[in-house]
């Protein structure tokens, strides 16, 4: 028998049982489209994840005051033990380091925020100007922390949109007196709104000078220091030249750990690709599934169409030609499941990017091609052992069942 | 030289533990051309014997020669191969593929054996014609009346042009007056060549036979040639 006679043949035999053959794709369709939403799903958090440590800003290095590594024997470690505060000078430091571009040293601690009988909790952030372009922070209204010496930090601040909306309402905050914990400052300028990101909401954030955030808080050590490295591949030396100048800063003794942004990113990548993947995997059971319904279909149809198959044996079908019209019919049942839920999947991916535009709901490729040849897979293996039990009947009996 | 020569033929069923003879030697003699009736009541074995010579089941003992080659120890696949070209099979209830259109179902054997689409086209018009089915090949089997349907069966036998049509009960599902024209058309076949080995319990049909084989118990008890030799 010829093979577009074979595929004809599978083609009218699985149209000619409209319900089952329907019953059978919809199955093999919700299994990929199953894969094709889900790894949407966990590709697009990824995505998300990534997209919004790259708002952090670029070519990251973080110093954190204490070492979290294990280090070996040093006679430093030998005097003391305990871990040195990170400070506004070691933030000043790095400045000298030929591969870094900015640093920016960052207090956190929460205080109120008081302007006109109206108090709000607020998060207050001490750093300098240089964290504004490290952050990419935009200016709506006024301008940045002013260029000055770091220790020096004079009564100045700039809030984040809500809490301007919160105090000020409609009336111009810029120039404004505001009292912050038991300081009073100057507002000078506003942050543009960028809605809620990763880590610290902007909008509520409180900007003011290291040296005053330290005074307010009653501390002189850093929560962290930010370098920007003075491009992507100098990243590396910026965070061997931050760990060399700290290291020697506190007498020889390794006592901050140094993070690259990428590492961080990386991290999250992996995990979320992990997750993506373990997702999938859940999804691809529900393909198996299909598989083992497109198998009894099959095995439905044999019985249903043993009196047909005792007449192509006798009209002189060899085994052979038995066994590919079954396994025709059960890898096409799979194929237009398989197409019809990747179009699903694609449509539902599309509707979620709909409803929620930041979140970059795409399913990435390597799922797509796994879960179609996977539903082709399962079609054709499960397809089989139906497709052998038709090409072994026997003729005889097989004709009396008409 | 016979087209049909059987010798110690023996089938045996089991039955749960008591071993059923559907055959037992026995020994037969076809020439080309020949039309053969098959009679006998329920359970003489004539329909295992219609089953033997049509290859879709095998002797346990005994030889079978097909124009003159021993067919009984080819693989199930040179089998077929003989039944696609050598037999043609006409069924008491036709077993025409419901999905099918009339020339669809004729053209059945010839797309089994690979036969290129234009050459099949062109056989099944020539069939068509020939059955007098023009005006149905496009129509379903349940859109045919019977008659209809077992003279599309018929064409279908005989599309491979094969040397022996063997028919199970011919006419056992149709009226009598159709029933007379597919034995019209049957004998029509015979006489232009091909073998007919018919099986019926219709007297008035294997009457009509040029030799009658009656059947019992799984053994040949009347043979009219062995009476007449020709």
């Amino acid at each position: 028998m010829r093979l577009p006679d074979i595929l004809r043949f599978a083609r009218d035999a699985a149209t000619g049982y409209p319900v089952r053959t329907a019953l059978s794709v919809l199955a093999m369709a919700i299994g990929v489209a199953a894969v094709v939403l889900l790894t949407a799903l966990g590709d697009g958090a990824r995505r998300y994840v990534v997209g919004q440590f790259s708002a952090l800003g670029s070519n990251l290095v973080i110093v954190l005051p204490g070492r979290t590594g294990t280090g070996g024997f040093n006679p430093a470690t030998a005097i003391t033990s305990t871990p040195r505060d990170l400070t506004i000078d070691d933030a000043g430091a790095l400045r000298r380091a030929p591969a870094v571009q900015r640093v920016a040293p960052l207090a956190v601690g929460t205080s109120e925020i008081n302007f006109g009988g109206r108090l709000r909790e607020v998060m207050v952030a001490g750093t300098t100007r240089e964290y504004f372009a490290i952050r990419d922070f935009v200016i709506a209204q006024g301008e940045a922390l002013p260029e000055e010496d770091w220790n020096n930090g004079s009564a100045v601040a700039v809030i984040g949109a809500t809490v301007r909306a919160e105090l000020f309402g409609s009336t111009p905050a810029v120039g404004q007196r505001v009292r912050i914990g038991d300081r009073r400052v100057r507002i000078v300028g506003v942050l543009k709104s960028t809605g809620q990101g990763l880590g610290m909401n902007t909008d509520e954030l409180v900007i003011v000078p290291v040296a005053l955030a330290q005074s307010m808080f009653n501390s002189n050590t850093l929560f962290r220091v930010l370098v920007e490295a003075r491009s992507r591949d100098a990243i590396p030396q910026a965070r061997d030249q931050t760990l060399a100048i700290l290291t020697q800063r506190h007498r020889g003794e390794e006592d901050v750990t140094v993070i690259t942004q990428d590492a961080v990113l990386a991290t999250f990548d992996k995990l979320l690709g992990a997750l993506t993947l373990a997702v999938a995997g859940i999804a691809a059971i529900s393909l198996a599934v299909a598989g083992i319904l497109v198998m009894n279909v099959m095995l439905v149809a044999v019985t249903q169409r043993t009196g047909e198959i005792g007449l192509l044996k006798a009209l002189g079908a060899p085994a052979r030609t038995i066994r590919l019209a079954f396994l025709a019919e059960a890898a096409m049942l799979s194929a237009v499941g398989a197409l019809l839920g990747y179009l699903l999947g694609q449509l539902g991916a599309f509707a979620l990017r709909q409803a929620f535009p930041v979140f970059p709901a795409y399913p990435p490729d390597w799922a797509v091609i796994a879960g179609l040849s996977t539903a082709i897979g399962t079609g054709l293996l499960f397809g089989f052992l139906p497709a052998r039990r038709a090409a072994q009947l026997d003729p005889v009996q097989a004709l009396m069942k008409h | 030289m016979a087209l049909i020569e059987l010798s110690g033929i023996e089938r045996r069923f089991l039955l749960g533990d008591t071993t059923v003879h559907a055959l037992a030697d026995l020994n037969l003699s076809i020439a080309a051309g020949e039309y053969v009736a098959v009679m006998g009541p329920s359970g003489s074995g004539k329909s295992t014997l219609l089953n033997l010579l049509g290859l879709l089941d095998r002797p346990d003992a005994g030889s079978y020669r097909l124009e003159g080659r021993d067919v009984t120890t080819l693989s199930a696949d040179e089998q077929a191969q003989v039944r696609s070209t050598r037999i043609g099979f006409v069924f008491q209830s036709f077993h025409l593929v419901p999905r099918l259109t009339a020339a669809e179902n004729i053209a059945l054997p010839m797309m089994l054996a690979g036969i290129a689409r234009s050459e099949r086209d062109r056989r099944v018009a020539e069939a068509l014609k020939n059955f007098g089915l023009d005006q149905r090949a496009d129509h379903k089997p349940d859109q045919l009346s019977g008659g209809q349907r077992q003279r599309v069966a018929i064409a279908r036998a005989t599309i491979m042009q094969p040397a022996l049509i063997l028919a199970d009960e011919p006419t056992g599902n149709l009226d009598r007056h159709t029933g007379e024209e597919v034995v019209n058309l049957l004998e029509a076949l015979n006489a232009s060549g091909v073998t007919l080995v018919v099986v019926t319990h219709d007297p008035q049909m294997g009457e009509r036979a040029r030799r009658q084989l009656v059947m019992e118990d799984g053994r040949l008890k009347h043979d009219s040639a062995a009476h007449a030799p020709a």
